[in-house]
């Protein structure tokens, strides 16, 4: 293998396993701020006990989140030299952007919501959590603009030929607000909401199945079930207006994600299909007409298709992204589906006496998070050929400098290390979760050996 | 490119760079010379103690390491480019520090396993000491120069990192932070502790003294490249004199029982010390040991004026509130370490 396809897979992988962690920070963030508010508001225990249980996950999540997030930063410069010397101008003051106005918001204020519970008020510490979610929310401003600048382009122009040739910003708010940053932000956004509470779901709902923890589990399991019925349903109007996006602004991808050939011809929507990229066939179970009536709105509009794109300039993988595509669409419709039933059962009063739907709530955490990373697959490997949409080749923006062998290398070890990263995780998480809420008035944490020797806990006792 | 109070935005971007670095050396430098004397601790108690002093703050230290790199990025892609790319392998492994220490801090406390937590202490220690020795040998080979090609990209073998004044300079950083960091926790400590970090402060004072000059030394004898401006310009030798002082003062605070002077001091040094080695550098962002015409400098390495412009309002904007918070969480966690249900 070459050090382009090395590389590929390196910051694929790299990024793949970044991105479990940040959207349930985010979702989460935004949970601690419903649950410390009702605290703050009602004055009820049970809020304060939800909390701080859930700061305890927070704070795992948030710290491999950083550990892995770290990695990516560098990664353009260590395997994408080039890549990095053609955009820094615009993707580099999106990512300084990120740092200074998100990323100190939220490392700065995380050290006050997790060891500040007995140092500040109970408002600066809402104050706090508020501020972790918001600079989450920043941060995922600030690196969806990056991203979506290179799906596409605005705002800029080149400067110099071939090699030397880089990209400038000649109007900065039209790179920030470039045809796709808005809707794929808003996507973006709930996609994070949707990983977050569909943890809190499935959490609480093993400590229903189970019997424990009741009078904070059902209250939470509650908040967390209206937040999920609302953004997934949101989601249909925002993921449909960023396929909208996509059909305008990228064309080749639209047609790879429906596995659409021929431009003279009405395109299909497929529910499930397969692609036969040699042959040019979709086969599947289709709506017949039903991108041209969505894009068009007419059944036998033709729509243009990958055959309208020369060979070197559309993605060779369609039939995966067509898949991965679907993938995440089918999950959406199932999110929807599952969240309004259990919104009926709720008004019917039985929420909680079907054993059969507190398991799958149980396992629906996986749906957002494989949701999530099918529609990153799609959008990049959709991307394809490009790394920026239509002006610089992924097979162009590698670092000469680096050998086979170093990406090689680097890659067994990231795959090594967070093979282990991700068992530790899910060791401690579930540890967490079996261990449940506690009783905070005890201050049970602290061993007798730290009261002994501690002088200023002695006094305080 | 434009200029403001008559200098040019590449150059401002150029102190701005140098500022966040200098702000993530003195920040994070406590903590992680905290992480590299851990295993000097000898008891669970102690080493709870000293967890917790850095507990609160490390991650929003850390934070100044990603702005460095955004700032790097988007002001002088050409000298990110470069650099990352050269650096392959210290780097990677500079990057793995960075995730076995965050996973060390936060794994630790949460199994009470006498194994457990050694594992993550020796973890914890020994990717600290690997960050600063990885950021030291960077520094050294940035400030040396590596062979550019005239594509302005590595063009060297990977063994060349390890010559001698990048040794010394990796050595000097790593002495360097753990006096720091030393100083730090007898801030925050009490009792035989208390006593126990400073005569470890006292110790690593005198290490990274004896560091420190054997590299200048070695700088002024054998690196006419990193010495002739201080050479020419004999007035610039109030900094290394200013810098002596500030590590004078600090055995001299410790001693008063005034660790937050010594702090200062020992901050002053780092500030000093990075102001000292940009003053030599500038202006070379990456000084080509093969042909000087490669050399990747502030001017031909930065981004255009318009983006420059941008990023100084976003530095203008964003700076002053990073300092406002920050103070606020250091306030907070003001005074002696007490342990309690929330700690690690």
């Amino acid at each position: 293998m070459d050090a382009e396809i090395l590389s590929r897979i390196q910051f694929a992988f790299t990024i793949s396993f970044h991105y479990i962690y940040p959207p349930l920070s985010i979702g989460l963030g935004l949970l601690l701020v419903v649950f410390e508010g009702m605290y703050l508001k009602t004055g009820n225990k049970v809020y304060e006990q939800i909390t701080r249980f859930w700061i305890k996950i927070f704070s795992l999540i948030f710290g491999i989140g950083v550990a892995t997030g770290i990695i990516m930063e560098f990664e353009f410069g260590t395997n994408w030299a080039t890549y990095s010397k053609y955009v820094g101008d615009i993707f580099g003051s999106a990512l300084a952007a990120e740092g200074i106005f998100a990323f100190a918001l939220e490392a700065g204020f995380l050290g006050i919501l997790i060891f500040g519970w007995n140092r500040v008020s109970p408002k600066v510490h809402f104050f706090s959590a508020l501020m972790v979610f918001l600079g989450a929310m920043f941060s995922a401003i600030w690196i969806v603009v990056a991203n979506s600048w290179q799906q596409t382009p605005a705002g800029y122009h080149i400067v110099g030929e071939g090699m030397n040739a880089r990209a400038e910003i000649t109007d900065f708010w039209a790179m920030v607000f470039n045809p796709s940053s808005v809707d794929r932000l808003i996507h973006v956004w709930i996609g994070a909401f949707l990983a977050g509470t569909f943890l809190v779901l499935s959490v609480n709902a093993f400590y229903i199945l189970k019997k424990r923890h009741l009078e904070i589990a059902i209250p939470s399991f509650k908040i967390a079930l209206v937040t999920a019925t609302l953004f997934s349903l949101l989601q249909l109007l925002a993921g449909s207006r960023s396929a909208e996006g996509v059909a305008k602004n990228q064309p080749a991808k639209l047609a790879t994600m429906e596995g659409h050939y021929d431009s003279s011809s009405k395109a299909d929507m497929y529910l499930f299909g397969f692609v036969n990229n040699k042959e040019q066939k979709t086969t599947g179970i289709k709506i017949p007409g039903g991108l041209s009536f969505l894009l068009h709105g007419n059944f036998n509009e033709p729509v243009k298709g990958l055959n309208a794109f020369r060979e070197d300039e559309r993605p060779k993988q369609v039939n995966a992204v067509f898949q991965l595509y679907h993938l995440m669409i089918a999950i959406g419709m199932a999110l929807i589906a599952l969240t309004l039933y259990a919104c009926i059962q709720w008004k019917r009063k039985k929420l909680f006496d079907q054993r059969w739907l507190m398991i799958v709530f149980v396992w629906s955490v996986l749906l957002p998070q494989v949701a999530n990373q099918a529609g990153w697959f799609t959008a990049e490997m959709g991307r394809q050929p490009w790394v920026v949409y239509g002006l610089l080749k992924t097979s162009d923006a590698l670092s000469k400098t680096v050998s086979a062998n170093q990406v090689l290398f680097s890659l067994i070890l990231f795959m090594l290390v967070y093979a282990l990263l991700f068992v530790l995780f899910l060791y401690l998480l579930n540890k967490k979760i079996k261990h449940g809420p506690a009783e905070y008035g005890a201050k049970e944490n602290i061993d007798e050996g730290t009261r002994r020797n501690n002088p200023v806990i002695q006094q305080k006792n | 490119m434009g200029t403001f109070i008559g200098i040019e935005y590449n150059v401002w971007w150029f102190l701005v760079f140098g500022a966040v670095i200098s702000g993530y050396a003195i920040l994070d430098g406590f903590d992680l010379g905290a992480g590299a004397l851990h295993l000097f601790l000898k008891k669970e108690q102690s080493r709870r103690i000293a967890l917790n002093a850095i507990g609160p703050v490390w991650d929003g230290n850390e934070v100044w390491l990603v702005i460095g790199g955004g700032v790097l990025f988007a002001g002088f892609p050409v000298a990110y480019a470069a650099i990352f790319s050269a650096f392959y392998i210290p780097f990677m492994i500079f990057l793995m520090g960075i995730i076995f220490r965050g996973v060390a801090i936060e794994f630790r406390s949460k199994e009470p396993g006498v194994l457990w937590r050694k594992t993550w202490d020796v973890v914890y220690c020994v990717s600290s000491v690997v960050i600063a020795l990885s950021l030291g040998l960077m520094l050294g080979n940035v400030a040396y120069g590596i062979p550019l090609n005239a594509e302005k990209e590595f063009a060297g073998s990977g063994y060349s990192f390890f010559n001698p004044f990048s040794i010394m300079v990796a050595v000097t950083t790593l002495a360097l932070f753990m006096m720091h960091g030393a100083i730090y926790l007898t801030m925050k400590t009490e009792n035989r502790l208390y006593t126990k970090l400073h005569l470890l402060a006292n110790s690593f004072t005198v290490f990274f003294v004896l560091s420190f000059v054997i590299t200048t030394f070695y700088t002024l004898l054998y690196i006419p490249h990193l010495s002739d401006y201080f050479k020419s310009h004999p007035a610039w030798f109030i900094i290394p004199l200013l810098m002596v002082l500030a590590i004078a003062n600090i055995p001299r605070q410790i001693k008063a029982g005034k660790y937050r002077y010594a702090f200062i001091s020992s901050a002053t040094t780092i500030a000093l010390l990075l102001i000292m080695v940009a003053i030599e550098v500038f202006p070379y962002l990456l000084y080509s040991t093969g042909d000087p015409q490669n050399s990747i400098t502030v001017h031909n390495a930065s981004s255009s004026g318009k983006t420059m412009k941008i990023l100084l309002i976003i530095a203008l904007i964003g700076t002053p509130l990073v300092g406002v918070y920050t103070a606020f969480v250091f306030w907070t966690f003001k005074g002696k370490v007490q342990l309690d249900e929330t700690s690690y």
